[in-house]
């Protein structure tokens, strides 16, 4: 049995929950606990561990997603979840500029980890404050090359258009 | 698409610059914050948009337009302050010609030899940019870029580059915690965009610009360039993030460093990273596909 894993993070309440949620076959393994800061609590629980769907291809192969804690004081686990990645995700929440700054930070810090492809996901495109990827891509300088994709994580259709466009990405990567 | 924010999450020189390379047309309004008593998603308070503070009008990513909530921004007004009206002719314009609207006003004056065409021109092109250059020192407070909105016909209007723009806004930041943030690493080296366009015709940098230009290859850091002019790690800063902002240069990692990155990347990807063929991968576009 062959099992490759991709990394979905990005800054906290950014939607990495429930992008696996949308694609995941199996119910989501959520490390989550109650939110203990007042800035913390635009949601009543936040990701502390990881977040851990599936998906699976064949009886050889098995996909892993892992949703990295969105919160610096658990960056710790970054790292590790880095390790033998596919490829990453990194989801912008698109309505809430006041996060962009975290959101390339977190790229940056997972580009030093492992010269893997990775897509820019601007999630929350459906909220009616969401800055538009085009908006986005001079707002957090993704290089014209990086993918940056219009996402809606709730929507099952939008999560697999952004993962097939991170394939695409790594299928390049080997043709290189 | 909605451009909402607040200029302490994405300062005015970042909204100039996204305004500049997108060639938007449309009006950046800035207003005075009413505490919602809420937090945002970083636990700062959060503010409503209150009463109007600053209104910027673009037109295809020129600057064109500018008036303060608190300005008389008329063109009598404007004119006095560039002194090319006097205190009487100022007052006498204002009070006998307070329905004429700026452009009727401006042919008047033209005709009747006070002013001439460059003269209005060139006074309201400083008139606007001292108001940006006004806000970009702010530091806080809610934004809203309203597309395709412009200012009223009556009003006169002067397109003004904006790469200047930002280039002397920047030259006004001057905390350094802002400029440490921005650019945290003076170990990268700097290189001129792949496609740089008309973007240095008719820029004015100064000379100490000039030298640090001057200096601009991958092969030279940041820290580097400073050494060369004498200059410490502020001034630098402040050269290279106005540069930066204008997009006359790039940040890309020096030769010596994107090995060591290699390697130690290289290292850890051989280490860790699954042998996955290509197969692999377009079993996984299959099955994704069919979810």
């Amino acid at each position: 049995m062959q099992t490759v894993k991709m990394v979905i993070t990005g800054p906290f309440s950014s939607g990495k929950t429930e992008f696996i949620r949308s694609i995941s076959e199996i119910e989501v393994v959520s490390t989550e606990r109650d939110i203990t800061t007042p800035a913390e609590q635009v949601k009543d629980q936040t990701t502390v561990a990881m977040d851990f769907g599936r998906i699976t291809v064949d009886d050889d192969l098995v996909l892993y997603l892992f949703g990295t804690p969105g919160q610096r004081r658990f960056d710790f686990m970054w790292e590790i979840l880095a390790e033998g990645m596919l490829g990453f995700v990194v989801m912008v929440d698109s309505s809430k500029p006041e996060t962009f700054r975290e959101a390339k930070s977190i790229l940056e810090t997972f580009r030093a980890y492992a010269p893997t492809p990775y897509v820019v996901a601007a999630n929350k495109q459906d909220h009616p404050d969401a800055w538009s990827p085009e908006d986005l891509r001079i707002a957090l300088r993704i290089e014209d090359g990086v993918k940056l994709l219009p996402c809606v994580a709730l929507d099952k259709e939008s999560v697999k258009t952004v993962l097939l466009e991170l394939l695409y990405s790594i299928l390049e990567e080997m043709e290189l | 698409m909605a451009l909402k924010g607040n200029l302490r999450n994405f300062s005015t020189t970042q909204l100039l610059n996204l305004i500049n390379l997108a060639r938007k047309t449309g009006m950046l309004m800035i207003y005075e914050g009413i505490p919602t008593g809420e937090e945002d998603a970083l636990g700062e308070p959060k503010y409503t948009p209150g009463k109007q503070r600053a209104a910027v009008a673009f037109k295809n990513g020129k600057l064109i337009y500018a008036e303060m909530g608190t300005q008389d921004g008329n063109l009598a007004s404007v004119l006095h302050k560039a002194g090319k009206l006097n205190d009487r002719q100022a007052q006498v314009i204002r009070e006998r010609a307070s329905l004429t609207s700026d452009k009727a006003l401006a042919l008047l004056l033209i005709q009747a030899n006070y002013v001439t065409q460059a003269d209005i021109v060139a006074s309201v092109q400083q008139h606007t940019l001292d108001i940006v250059y006004d806000l970009l020192t702010w530091a806080d407070g809610p934004f809203a870029f309203n597309d395709g909105e412009l200012p009223g016909d009556d009003r006169i209007t002067v397109p003004i580059d904006l790469e200047n723009v930002i280039i002397e806004g920047s030259r006004r930041i001057k905390e350094l915690e802002t400029l440490n943030d921005e650019l945290p690493n003076l170990d990268f080296a700097l290189k001129f965009p792949e496609d740089p366009g008309d973007k240095f015709k008719g820029i004015h940098l100064s000379v100490e610009e000039w030298r640090v230009v001057s200096f601009v290859n991958p092969k030279n850091s940041i820290r580097q360039i400073a050494k060369a002019n004498n200059m410490n790690d502020t001034e630098i800063r402040r050269i290279v993030y106005g540069l930066l902002q204008a997009g006359l240069v790039e940040l890309v990692k020096p030769p010596g460093m994107e090995e060591k990155a290699r390697q130690a990347a290289g290292a850890r990807s051989r280490k860790d990273a699954p042998q996955i063929k290509k197969t692999v991968v377009n079993k996984l576009i299959d099955r994704i596909k069919t979810l």
